[in-house]
């Protein structure tokens, strides 16, 4: 008897249909996997066969040959399994609905009939939808993160046993379907909140405009200063995710398996990796490459804490991710893309001491030592940095009598959100979404200066010894700036304020 | 006649200098009673040579007086004597102060801060250079120069306040009405018209060698502090140096190479403790009265007009001491994106600039 059920594999974020074809003679009783499969799914055989006979059905014995097509597509991962049982199965007559033409089954078999989650599986579900599948058989456990896919029945089975009850119609499973509140999470009491922080108006108002604008921002302070902890408080005042970005951050989540609660992810992620990151770790690689930090805060913040003491070589691999917000990563056995659209937030000391400066430390660094540790970060690597804010650390006699209320994440969201929701609308069609990704052409056609706002920045670049490139990223933050402020077009205050947050190109500091 | 106008009478003959007079006010008690003395009172004076005392008796008459005063008015010389009170106070406390000085222009207005600049009248371009320098440093935070309207050092102190607009003051070892050195006619008549000329001598008295050195104790006497730019090892300018430290004012004095015998004085003054000059703000550090003449100067250079009431708002506070973006808009109670506009209109208008770690303060 032959069969043929579908599954699914991965390749990167994409899933490719599996046609498993499993034929049943007779013969001397042996089971031969044929179609490029990896070691994991040749280990299956010994799974299948055990999990078949501990879920109370018999193993035929006879010769068992099972086909994964297409044969030249590398196959792996643990989820065909189920489609294997599945397979053998119905070709051994235990099923009656023979038609599988429209569904395909997921899952990893564990020894005693129960089917394990797997990774991947949203990724998996979202391809085989576009793929024209009408059905699909996930694990129990998976069915939060898969629940949420509309146009596809998704069916969350526990066991092998209670699958083959299913598909002989003896117990019926309904199709799982969850509406995720995507709003959810802000509704959650956060622990962060910039209300936290005392003083430090300026370096939270710069915060403020790299959250709406979605502007790389690096930080420059003494010890002390308060970098890390604003940057932390960073997620809780970012504008909320729209589904279609929180389904594109899921996938890569699923993939590596991150998923906390196995279902849908409402928060922008934050990532910080610590500065010992390698580059493949940072970008994403492996034998099958794995996405890497940079695609793990896609649509959220990749946070560099201590910026010059990454590996410089680490740094340069930034560059083309944040430029292209995707990185494509090639091994011997794949080529992969995975997205990489973050904002990137940095933070450093002004020298290897980390006081130059200050006004209560010395500092002790050489000058040359002092070139050395800013040479770190290349120029490159600066030109993607819309805004430069120093900081300097607050004194606790200032804290003690200023009595100021400070603002809350919850109020600076929400200026975000409507900053940000103005770009969206803005940009509609132009496959951008916010200030941040202009292009030089488009930065001249949405941030038009009058005269007067022409005659400040000049005025700027001759008094304040500019250099040309800081001349964008002055026009994009502006940009923002104009949007926080609910200003169509960009007036010179907005511009001067902007011009505040270029530290790194004054003299002083090269 | 009261004691002015005997003191006045007493000086225009030429003779009878601050200590003469001092010995003529202790012997009558008070200095009026010469004018109504015997004639053989005064010649029984034994402190005053028979000249003088001719002198004394043979123009102790009104009409001499009148025709005095008449000539100071036409030559528009105001005077001053020890008795007004319009005779600063500098000038009280030290050493043999002049009883009286005649002064051409505007003099010394009463909170006018001032530094003397003193140097040789033959000077390198090194010494010119540097008292130009600090003429003109001087002048724009607002603080008057007096010099000696000598040749060299002198000169270029004056042209360096008076090429800025400053207020200078030409102390002269002669009458207000000689113009000595004969090539400084044109510095005469704009210290003249940016400030004054003052003397201790009466008008008419010829630039004798033996007055320069006398009238070197005025210089730093209405000065803060003296500034020597070059001396030689026995020069006047020493002597004004001297002078000012026994007034317990600040002497600096400008380094200079130790072959140049035209440094040799000012190294020497260096070795025995004066300030060593290489910055305007060595003065400033040293005299706390400049401090605040500077920041109330800066302030007035501040064209609050032009600024709208924001704009004031901040500069004033950073006027009062440099400020981080942050503490400027607690104090001022403003909006953090505001101040952080309005801080970079004002450094392009050039009246504030940005240190390290955004700290601004004013230029």
């Amino acid at each position: 008897m032959l069969s043929k059920v579908k599954t699914c594999v991965l390749q990167g974020l994409d899933g490719y249909i599996v046609d498993v074809e499993t034929d049943i003679s007779n013969g001397l009783p042996c089971m031969n996997l044929v179609g490029l499969a990896d070691i994991s799914i040749k280990e299956s055989k010994e799974r299948v066969r055990t999990a078949i006979k501990n879920s109370g059905f018999d193993f035929p014995l006879s010769r068992i040959t099972i086909n994964l097509a297409p044969a030249n597509l590398k196959k792996e991962g643990s989820q065909l399994d189920l489609a294997i049982a599945v397979g053998i199965l119905s070709a051994n007559d235990k099923i009656k609905e023979q038609n599988f033409d429209k569904t395909a089954f997921i899952g990893e078999l564990s020894l005693d009939g129960n089917i394990n989650r797997i990774e991947g599986a949203l990724p998996i579900v979202i391809s085989l939808k576009e793929l024209e599948i009408e059905r699909v058989i996930i694990p129990f456990e998976n069915k939060d993160e898969c629940g949420i896919i509309e146009g596809v029945e998704v069916i969350p089975v526990k066991s092998l046993e209670e699958l083959i009850l299913y598909l002989n119609n003896d117990f019926e499973i309904i199709p799982y379907q969850i509406d995720i509140n995507i709003n959810e999470a802000s509704i959650k009491e956060n622990l962060k909140d910039f209300s936290d922080i005392k003083g430090q108006h300026s370096l939270k108002r710069a915060m403020e405009v790299a959250a709406a604008g979605g502007h790389n921002i690096l930080i420059i302070g003494p010890p002390g200063s308060g970098k890390t902890m604003v940057a932390r408080r960073l997620p809780t005042i970012l504008p909320s995710l729209s589904f279609n970005e929180s389904l594109e951050i899921t996938k890569i989540y699923s993939i590596v398996g991150l998923l906390e609660d196995n279902s849908l992810i409402k928060k922008r992620p934050f990532r910080s990796p610590h500065h010992t990151v390698s580059s493949a770790s940072l970008v994403g690689g492996g034998r099958k490459p794995k996405p890497g930090e940079v695609s793990l805060s896609h649509y959220g913040v990749l946070f560099l804490d201590e910026l010059p003491e990454f590996k410089k070589q680490v740094l340069e691999v930034l560059r083309q991710p944040m430029e292209d917000g995707h990185v494509t990563i090639s091994r011997v056995n794949a080529s992969l893309s995975y997205p990489s659209d973050f904002m990137l937030v940095a933070s450093m000391n002004p020298c290897p001491c980390g006081y130059l400066g200050d006004a209560t430390h010395e500092c002790t660094c050489s000058q040359g030592s002092i070139d050395r540790y800013l040479g770190k970060v290349s120029g490159p690597l600066l030109d993607r940095m819309d805004i430069h804010i120093e900081v300097t650390p607050v004194k606790y006699e200032d804290l003690q009598s200023k009595n100021i209320k400070e603002e809350t994440s919850k109020v600076i969201k929400e200026r975000v959100e409507s900053a940000r929701k103005k770009q969206i609308d803005r940009y509609k069609g132009k496959h951008i979404y916010s200030n941040s990704k202009l292009s030089p052409k488009l930065i001249k056609k949405y941030c038009d200066i009058n005269k007067e706002g022409q005659d400040l920045l000049e005025n700027a670049f001759k008094t304040l010894n500019f250099s040309a490139r800081a001349y964008n990223k002055i026009l994009k933050v502006a940009r923002t700036i104009a949007d926080l402020d609910n200003k169509e077009f960009i007036e010179s205050h907005h511009l001067a304020e902007a011009i505040q947050y270029r530290s790194l190109d004054r003299k002083f500091w090269r | 006649m009261n004691n002015r106008e005997t003191l006045i009478w007493l000086n225009s003959l030429k003779c009878v200098g601050c200590i003469t007079a001092s010995k003529i006010e202790k012997y009558f008690g008070e200095i009026r009673f010469i004018w109504t003395a015997s004639a053989k009172e005064i010649q029984n004076m034994s402190f005053i040579n028979e000249k003088i005392k001719g002198l004394i008796i043979k123009n102790r008459n009104i009409e001499y007086y009148n025709r005095h005063i008449e000539k100071l008015k036409k030559l528009d010389i105001e005077v001053i004597t020890i008795y007004d009170k319009k005779y600063p106070d500098s000038l009280k406390n030290i050493y043999a102060p002049p009883k009286v000085l005649y002064i051409k222009g505007e003099f010394l207005k009463e909170n006018e801060k001032s530094i003397a600049i003193v140097g040789a009248r033959k000077a390198t371009a090194y010494g010119r250079w540097a008292s130009e320098k600090f003429a003109t440093e001087l002048t724009q935070i607002g603080i008057s120069v007096i010099s000696g309207m000598a040749k060299g050092i002198d000169t270029k102190a004056h042209w360096g306040a008076i090429n800025n607009n400053g207020r200078t003051h030409g102390i002269l070892g002669c009458g207000v009405d000689v113009i000595y050195p004969k090539s400084n006619r044109e510095l005469y008549n704009k210290i003249y018209n940016n400030g004054s000329i003052v003397s201790e001598f009466p008008p008419g008295t010829q630039p004798l060698s033996q007055n320069f050195p006398q009238r070197n104790r005025i210089i730093s006497g209405l000065s803060l502090g003296v500034i020597v730019i070059e001396a030689g090892e026995k020069s006047g300018s020493l002597i004004t140096a001297h002078h000012g430290l026994d007034q317990g004012k600040d002497v600096f004095a400008l380094p200079g190479n130790i072959n140049s015998i035209y440094s040799r004085g000012t190294n020497l003054l260096i070795k025995d403790g004066a300030r060593v000059l290489m910055d305007i703000n060595d003065i400033l550090d040293e005299i706390v009265e400049l401090k605040e003449i500077k920041n109330n100067n800066i302030e007035k250079n501040i064209k609050y007009e032009d600024l709208s009431e924001e704009e004031s708002i901040i500069i004033k506070k950073i006027v009062e001491k440099p400020a981080h973006c942050d503490m400027i808009a607690y104090e001022c109670g403003l909006n953090i994106s505001k101040v952080n506009s309005i801080l970079t209109i004002l450094e392009m208008k050039g009246y504030i600039k940005q240190l390290p770690g955004k700290i601004f303060t004013v230029c």
